[in-house]
């Protein structure tokens, strides 16, 4: 009997347990939930914060530190866990061939029309119908000044940099980016399916590797305000950062070309909570909003309405300022199969 | 080493003699469903066609095994030879993991003949000394080694500043690193089994070879080290396995350059190939490995046992 008496009371306890917790957390747990992949250190805290108390939603994020991990996490079973994501142009589109991604109407978002007009009718998202526009800037390198005063408007800094720098020079990790910037070094298009060109590639990547130091991309900042590298490929404003942590450095818009990129704002198929996805883009088109990404991570929205609220230190960031006679920027396209397979070859022999 | 084994005592063991195989059941499932399954769906994925971008199709293929082990240039069209580029990567995993065993061995043992010949009192501390910096994730003290051993880093500032080197000693982004990496990272699953080999040796047999004229280097040799044998050779399983699938010290000390076996594994499934199926031909082949070298020490222990 004593076994029942205890059972019963324990019973009782817990649901005054149950019914005192419940009261709690009725106070303190939101109307609804929003969960982000993200880019890692690229959206400040403050600013999801803002999000969750305007919408009484609460947040949580991941990051991810390349397209291509996220795609795999995402491929590998983690699709009807994320609402948004970040990927970058060229992921957008394989994305959205993989059927990764749901649509919304215009209608939808009431700030749709404060996108910039250049950003709407985008090759990898025509009108819009997937994504909106996050953050862009340009992948290219940072020379520490210290080290090297010579021309660095040349992609040569990477591919066939001076003995001066030979053996400190970080590359992104980044299969990608890397053999886009070898194409414009060579003057070779991207995805090219032309055999002597891509033995060209392979052969100039061979020869650049041992004047390069290490393969890194979350780390691309740190090592040039370590002093591990004195050129860092890098993407514009996380170069910025890098100065504006002390280190010496120039960021460079190449003779030959970089590499142009956008960030955007993915709504994701099977999002559990597509409301406060859309609720969370919307936000993201609110020039007050968009900017304070701007400010923090260093590059350039894609939204009306925002150069005005940017600091006077980024308005003036040689970084986000290409020079005059600077040619334009390249986007990485998305290769074919075969193509795709002989980047992976040349890749893996560049890294084995 | 009989121990207490309920199933040959069956007097004393019944109830737990009945209950044993509901009281495995645990166990059983644990091994089960995080080990068997996984291997099983490894050994599946390496055998089926990859898709573009990561995913597989369900049909059978060999062309994982096919591109592991056979090279038909970058075009694939050129006669057949053989691959080297993987073999080249697995042999450089290990010569790295084999020498991270040696020297965790060759610091490990007397380390651990050292803490096992302290008074019982102290031997806590000491082993208390060995493990406190484990408890930090391995990723911060990879991270930490890195900051330690960079050019402008603590340790080439005081052999500077204590006139030993001139010019900075550079480890960072070499295979030297790695190793350091390696080395630092699995040497206390070296000390720990050593340990509690020795703590267990009875040390009036070394008195007794000593009574009989044994020399101290003989005495080590043919009564200390055959006696503690199964834990030094339990260390170096621990510490060669983990080694050769590493991927953080290659990675963060290495930077990147050079794949080794489990950053090539890790690339098939997170990097731009996407290609699951040679990634997973690949854990099959390293799995196949472990298994020689744990099947090596079946075969060695069974013939010390003898």
């Amino acid at each position: 009997m004593s076994v029942n008496m205890n059972s019963t009371r324990a019973t009782a306890l817990a649901a005054a347990m149950a019914v005192s917790l419940g009261g709690v957390s009725g106070v303190a747990q939101a109307e609804g939930s929003l969960s982000i992949y993200h880019w890692f250190e690229y959206i400040p805290q403050e600013l999801l914060d803002k999000f969750s108390a305007e919408h009484d939603v609460d947040v949580t994020m991941d990051t991810f530190d390349s397209n291509e991990s996220m795609l795999a996490a995402l491929k590998a079973g983690k699709m009807g866990s994320y609402d948004v994501a970040v990927p970058g142009d060229y992921m957008v589109e394989i994305m959205r061939g993989e059927g990764l991604l749901d649509s919304f109407e215009p209608a939808e978002l009431s700030n749709f029309n404060n996108m910039e007009d250049q950003w709407i009718d985008v090759g990898f998202d025509p009108g819009r119908k997937h994504s909106i526009p996050y953050q862009w800037g340009s992948t290219s390198f940072s020379v520490n000044r210290d080290v090297f005063d010579g021309d660095i408007r040349t992609t040569s800094i990477i591919f066939d940099p001076p003995e001066s720098l030979a053996g400190k020079i970080n590359v992104l990790d980044s299969q990608g980016e890397v053999l886009a910037l070898a194409s414009i070094h060579l003057g070779i298009p991207q995805c090219t399916q032309d055999r002597d060109q891509l033995k060209a590639l392979n052969a100039l990547l061979q020869e650049a590797k041992p004047k390069w130091a290490s393969f890194n991309s979350d780390g691309a900042k740190d090592v040039l305000v370590s002093g591990d590298a004195a050129v860092g490929m890098i993407w514009n404003g996380f170069g910025a950062k890098a100065r504006n942590e002390g280190a010496n450095i120039e960021y460079a818009y190449p003779v030959e070309g970089y590499i142009v990129w956008m960030d955007n704002v993915v709504l994701l198929k099977d999002a559990p909570n597509r409301d406060n996805a859309l609720k969370f883009m919307n936000f993201l088109l609110e020039p007050a909003n968009i900017a304070a990404v701007t400010n923090f991570a260093q590059y350039t929205a894609g939204v009306k309405g925002v150069s005005e609220l940017l600091t006077d230190e980024l308005k003036a960031s040689p970084e986000a300022n290409p020079p005059a006679d600077a040619p334009a920027g390249t986007f990485v396209q998305v290769c074919d199969e075969q193509t795709q397979t002989f980047y992976d070859q040349i890749w893996t022999n560049l890294k084995k | 080493m009989a121990g207490f084994n309920p199933g040959n005592n069956a007097s004393g063991g019944s109830v737990f003699a009945d209950m044993r195989h509901r009281l495995l059941m645990p166990s059983w499932i644990t091994i089960g469903v995080l080990l068997v399954i996984p291997v099983l769906l490894m050994l599946v994925y390496s055998f089926l066609t990859k898709e573009f971008r990561g995913g597989v199709i369900w049909e059978f293929s060999l062309a994982a095994y096919d591109q592991f082990f056979f090279d038909r240039g970058l075009f694939g069209d050129e006669p057949v030879k053989i691959e080297w580029t993987y073999l080249t990567i697995f042999a450089r995993s290990i010569v790295q993991a084999a020498l991270a065993t040696f020297f965790c061995l060759l610091i490990g043992f007397p380390t651990a003949y050292y803490i096992a010949t302290r008074p019982a009192s102290t031997r806590a501390f000491w082993l208390f000394m060995i493990t406190v910096p484990y408890w930090v994730n391995l990723l911060i003290r990879t991270v930490s080694m890195k900051f330690l051993i960079r050019d402008t880093g603590p340790l080439n500032h005081w052999l500077m500043q204590a006139g030993i080197l001139s010019e900075p000693l550079h480890l960072i982004n070499t295979n030297i690193a790695v190793q350091l990496g390696l080395f630092y990272s699995y040497l206390p699953f070296m000390v720990l089994p050593i340990y509690a080999s020795v703590e267990r040796f009875d040390f009036a047999l070394l008195e007794a070879a000593n009574d009989l004229y044994a020399k101290r280097w003989t005495a080590m040799r043919r009564i200390l080290i055959p006696v503690v044998k199964p834990g030094i050779i339990a260390g170096c399983i621990l510490v060669f396995v983990p080694s050769l699938g590493a991927f953080l010290a290659p990675d963060l000390l290495g930077g990147a350059k050079n794949f080794m076996i489990g950053s090539l594994i890790e690339e098939q499934f997170k990097g731009s190939a996407g290609n699951w199926p040679f990634g997973a031909a690949a854990s099959m082949i390293l799995l196949s490995l472990v298994l020689l070298v744990l099947m090596f020490y079946a075969r060695s222990d069974a013939r010390s046992a003898r």
